[in-house]
């Protein structure tokens, strides 16, 4: 029997922490999405998840080994995705969610919540890589500037299919509301400026959340129009996970992520 | 000298020519428009890479490949790097190399469009790679590879991968 992994401990610093909220957002997304291989409900749709997800977790790849490198302790890509602590992780709550009904753990998602996730997030994430690919850190602009034609084809792809299901029967309709209402009080934390969004504005490693919102706003409306669908009323609730506080999926989704690297330490194949 | 120096360079890119991308084994690396720049010197050669898509698994693959057709050429010790910006795009793609999609059966990319509406406006008048109609439509917007989407003839009634354009 192989010694398991120890969780590693990382030198926070503000630029650091910034560039993780953006990788693990990225890697959790594509741990979600691929839940999806093998179930999709639709062999074309089952190949669309999949590649948007490998498409994430190569930007999730480049960013944890970029922060790797800020972080100087000479750990790897791999030890930062699988060997951290779940308070140790940066993503918004969003991307935790449960996506896919009949998971057993994650009960209550639905294909609808799959697909307006994508369509959100491939909005958020291509508002932010624009203005990433101008930033002061050259690898963080490289990184970017890819990753943005990426998030541009997942945010067409996922746009398509909101407004097919919310224009749709009344019983996608139905189901694309039910999502939209769930999805809709995570939005908040995607906006928000705590001292890291500022800093990184500040000294041009890239921009605050809350200067992505118009955009964002705008597009998003553009979209849920067509889908005769409306946002809903703002809530009052924040969600946490860019400091470290998860919603209750979190673990379940770290368990299944890390278990191989945590039971054999390094393995590869 | 001069005339060495400029035909070492001329072999590696000569070697690199028939290095095949893996995943669309008609192209080579050189084609794809993914070999930046190579430095050739009597110490070894040098040569800067591109990634096409961010979760590409044919990166590390790539690497190894075009490490092993240098060196076979006699061109070793082999040091490679990787550029990303500015970002791989189809329109790198060259001529030779849309020529030989089209002889493989694969749709060549058409011109890449700058910023694209949320609200897309489906690609239209993908020739068919095998009767040239213009008659076509798309099945998929993903394919088999993360490059590629599945589309279908109208008039000969086959299905053809296009390259999307990125």
């Amino acid at each position: 029997m192989n010694a398991t992994a120890e969780s590693i401990r990382l030198n926070f610093t503000p630029t650091l922490q910034y560039v993780l909220r953006i990788g693990d957002t990225c890697l959790i997304h594509a741990q979600r999405l691929a839940e999806w291989c093998g179930h999709g409900p639709a062999l074309e749709e089952d190949i669309a998840l999949t590649n948007m997800a490998l498409d994430l977790l190569g930007q999730a790849r480049a960013l944890l080994a970029h922060a790797a490198q800020l972080e100087g302790q000479g750990f790897d890509e791999d030890q930062l995705a699988f060997l951290r602590d779940e308070r140790e992780y940066f993503n918004l709550t969003l991307v935790e969610l449960p996506m896919r009904r009949s998971s057993a753990h994650s009960p209550g998602g639905d294909f609808a919540d799959t697909v307006l996730r994508n369509f959100l997030l491939a909005s958020w994430l291509k508002a932010l890589w624009t203005q990433l690919s101008a930033s002061t850190d050259s690898e963080l602009a490289g990184i970017a500037g890819k990753a943005v034609k990426e998030a541009r084809y997942h945010q067409q792809h996922a746009g398509d299919w909101v407004v097919r299901l919310g224009d749709g029967t009344a019983e996608s309709a139905g189901r694309m509301r039910t999502a939209l209402e769930r999805a809709a009080p995570y939005t908040a934390e995607c906006f928000l400026r705590d001292g890291i969004d500022s800093a990184a504005q500040a000294s041009g490693l890239g921009p605050a959340r809350d200067s992505l919102q118009a955009v964002w706003t705008s597009e998003v409306n553009a979209v849920l129009a067509r889908a005769q669908l409306s946002w809903p009323g703002a809530t009052p609730f924040v969600s946490t996970g860019t400091l470290g506080c998860h919603s209750e999926h979190m673990g379940f989704i770290l368990a299944e992520m890390q278990s191989l690297q945590r039971q054999h330490p390094g393995g590869r194949w | 000298m001069a005339v060495d120096a400029a035909s070492r360079n001329a072999a590696a890119w000569a070697a690199l020519a028939r290095v095949p991308d893996p995943e669309v084994p008609a192209l080579s690396v050189v084609d794809l428009g993914i070999v930046r720049e190579v430095l050739t010197e009597a110490s070894g050669t040098h040569v800067v890479l591109t990634p096409t898509y961010s979760g590409c698994p044919a990166t590390e693959v790539i690497s190894a490949s075009v490490r092993d057709a240098l060196e076979q050429a006699g061109l070793g010790p082999v040091t490679i790097s990787r550029r990303l910006a500015p970002a791989w795009t189809t329109d790198w793609i060259s001529a030779e190399g849309r020529q030989r999609l089209l002889a493989y059966g694969i749709a060549p990319p058409g011109a890449t469009c700058g910023d694209a509406s949320p609200v897309r406006l489906r690609p239209r008048n993908v020739a068919c790679p095998r009767c040239g109609s213009a008659q076509t439509e798309r099945l998929s917007a993903f394919g088999s590879t993360a490059c590629k989407a599945l589309h279908r003839c109208l008039d000969c009634r086959e299905p053809f991968e296009y390259f999307k354009p990125l």
